[in-house]
């Protein structure tokens, strides 16, 4: 096969395909009209709309400290679970941790519903949030740490074992240095997945607590102005940012071998 | 076996489960315990106000205990069996679509000089980072009543003495954002076959007289197939489950297995219900995925 003009012409329509509803959402941010059909001109108008929405920022805060504590929990739960299925092949827990990830993800959030209001009597909110993003982001974490381990040559441990060191002082000094920056990558990648979470969520959320993909939800369905545009391409520029943090730390963690 | 390596063999259990419990002490309870319950739960009558009536009550008349009535109305009404099979071709549609427009694309990034391939997938999955609800909401716009996509289909059909038609909510705006969202699913898997096959097996065709159709068709397409059964078992799965695209971007007459189940926990909290469709879609997925891993398993030997 060649790189032929024909392969080139569908492969860039389909990164078009990919770009084009991106790149009108954020031109459409900064169009002078609430309708999101012609362009009349160019405003700031919906980013200070977006500073005023009190309901928006107190979403916003919720995601925030959701993700934030979701992932702290995750991560070392997830590093936990990785260190455990690449050195002592725990294949029951890489089951265990795969599965709430490989299913659809409707199932979880209503089991998880279910879970909490049946069996715990808890009432929804931010508990039941955390609970929920931690149960799917582990997985992730575990699969990042995983393959950092697995890059790194056994032969590092048993020296250390040589030398008199115990398993904790191999874990302190040896190991957990080594796959740091695969812990920070998935920490990262936790972080995201939560922020962005809009289906679990909606199930675990109960009534009066809103995030901000179920602040975008409820905007979409209600009425929708170009405030949603606004606070798309801050989003876009946050995840950005995460995606340019994280490559950084994964490159490192999963491209180059210590 | 020696002391010290039966030491060892201890020290490493307690390692083991030292690391490995507490979070599989987590997903017992986060994951595998709700799953029981939920089978558990659709046997159940519904509550009066959602939730689950009683396994007892001392009032004769009020629903309690177990039963199979569940699963004995999704079989009785034809209704849910519908909604199955809508969502299975919604599924297949996706998953068909994406395969014919990832393929060109995996196959050049595969083609190309290994220094620009990381950029090329980059580019297929930074789209893919921005949040799913605006992807969805992309096409809103896109497909709205005055979008410019819109005036020209309309004004097209008017050419020709036709109706206009609406594309917002409608079959057509749900199966495009589901590929939309869906697509970088197969581009990444079919890369990741593609990118490890040998291009002296080309070489040989050709000098074998192949012509460019058939070197693709009689060695790089079926060398691909363990690729595209794993990035076809990445979109079909989730598309199964999807309520949310049909949900924003669907007509009421657009409902899927996803709205459905969504339907009984959240609008008529019939959560027995609820969690029978959960069940059937569990099955689905199961048996979706048996079958992904046994064609990839099997066509992996050639590879």
């Amino acid at each position: 096969m060649h790189r032929g003009p024909r392969l080139w012409a569908a492969a860039l329509a389909v990164y078009a395909f990919l770009y084009v509803p991106i790149a009108i959402i954020i031109a459409y941010s900064f169009n002078d009209s609430r309708l999101n059909a012609e362009w009349v001109g160019f405003t700031w108008h919906w980013y200070k709309v977006l500073l005023h929405d009190h309901d928006m920022l107190v979403a916003a805060g919720n995601s925030l400290f959701i993700a934030l504590v979701s992932s702290l929990v995750a991560t070392v739960l997830g590093t936990m679970a990785g260190i455990a299925i690449q050195r002592y092949n725990f294949t029951l827990l890489n089951f265990m941790v795969l599965m709430p990830v490989a299913m659809p993800e409707i199932l979880l959030g209503v089991s998880l519903l279910l879970f909490f209001i049946q069996v715990l009597n808890l009432t929804l909110g931010m508990l039941s949030i955390v609970l929920a993003h931690i149960t799917f982001s582990i997985g992730f974490v575990a699969v990042i740490v995983r393959a950092r381990l697995a890059g790194l040559d056994e032969s590092i441990f048993e020296a250390a074992r040589d030398l008199g060191a115990s398993p904790w002082e191999t874990f302190r000094y040896v190991t957990f240095p080594l796959i740091l920056p695969g812990v920070i990558a998935g920490g990262l990648m936790a972080f995201t997945l939560s922020i962005d979470d809009f289906v679990i969520t909606f199930f675990t959320a109960g009534v009066g607590l809103s995030t901000l993909p179920l602040h975008i939800y409820s905007m979409i369905k209600i009425a929708v102005t170009p405030e949603v545009n606004a606070i798309s391409t801050l989003l876009i520029l946050l995840t950005l940012t995460m995606i340019a943090l994280a490559s950084k730390f994964t490159s490192n963690a999963l491209l180059k071998k210590p | 076996m020696t002391d010290s390596g039966h030491k060892h063999t201890r020290a490493a259990r307690l390692a083991k489960y030292l690391m490995g419990g507490p979070p599989l002490l987590f997903l017992l309870l986060l994951f595998a315990v709700p799953s029981v319950i939920m089978v558990l739960a659709s046997f159940r009558y519904p509550g009066e106000f959602g939730g689950l009536a009683p396994l007892t009550a001392a009032d004769p008349n009020t629903l309690q205990g177990v039963t199979l009535e569940t699963y004995q109305f999704f079989f009785s009404d034809l209704i849910y069996i519908k909604v199955f099979i809508k969502s299975f071709f919604m599924a297949l549609a996706t998953t068909l679509i994406c395969l014919i427009m990832a393929y060109p694309l995996a196959l050049l990034i595969a083609l190309s000089p290994k220094k620009n391939r990381n950029l090329m997938v980059l580019m297929v999955i930074l789209p893919f980072a921005s949040n799913f609800l605006i992807r969805v909401y992309a096409w809103m716009i896109i497909l709205g009543p005055q979008s410019v996509l819109s005036q020209l289909v309309n004004n097209f059909l008017h050419l020709f003495g036709n109706a206009p038609v609406h594309l917002l909510f409608s079959p057509f705006a749900v199966l495009i954002a589901m590929v939309y969202v869906h697509l970088p699913f197969m581009v990444l898997p079919l890369y990741s076959n593609l990118e490890k096959h040998d291009p002296s097996l080309l070489d040989a065709a050709q000098d074998l007289g192949a012509n460019g159709w058939q070197r693709f068709w009689r060695v790089t397409f079926p060398l691909s197939l363990p690729g595209i059964f794993s990035g076809s078992a990445l979109v079909f799965i989730p598309v199964l489950g999807m309520f949310a695209i049909p949900d924003i971007l669907g007509g009421t007459g657009d409902m899927l297995i996803g709205n459905l189940i969504k339907e009984q926990f959240i609008g008529t909290r019939d959560w027995p219900f609820g969690s029978t469709l959960s069940i059937m879609l569990t099955i689905a997925v199961l048996l979706i995925a048996w079958l992904a891993a046994k064609l990839g398993g099997h066509r992996g030997h050639y590879a």
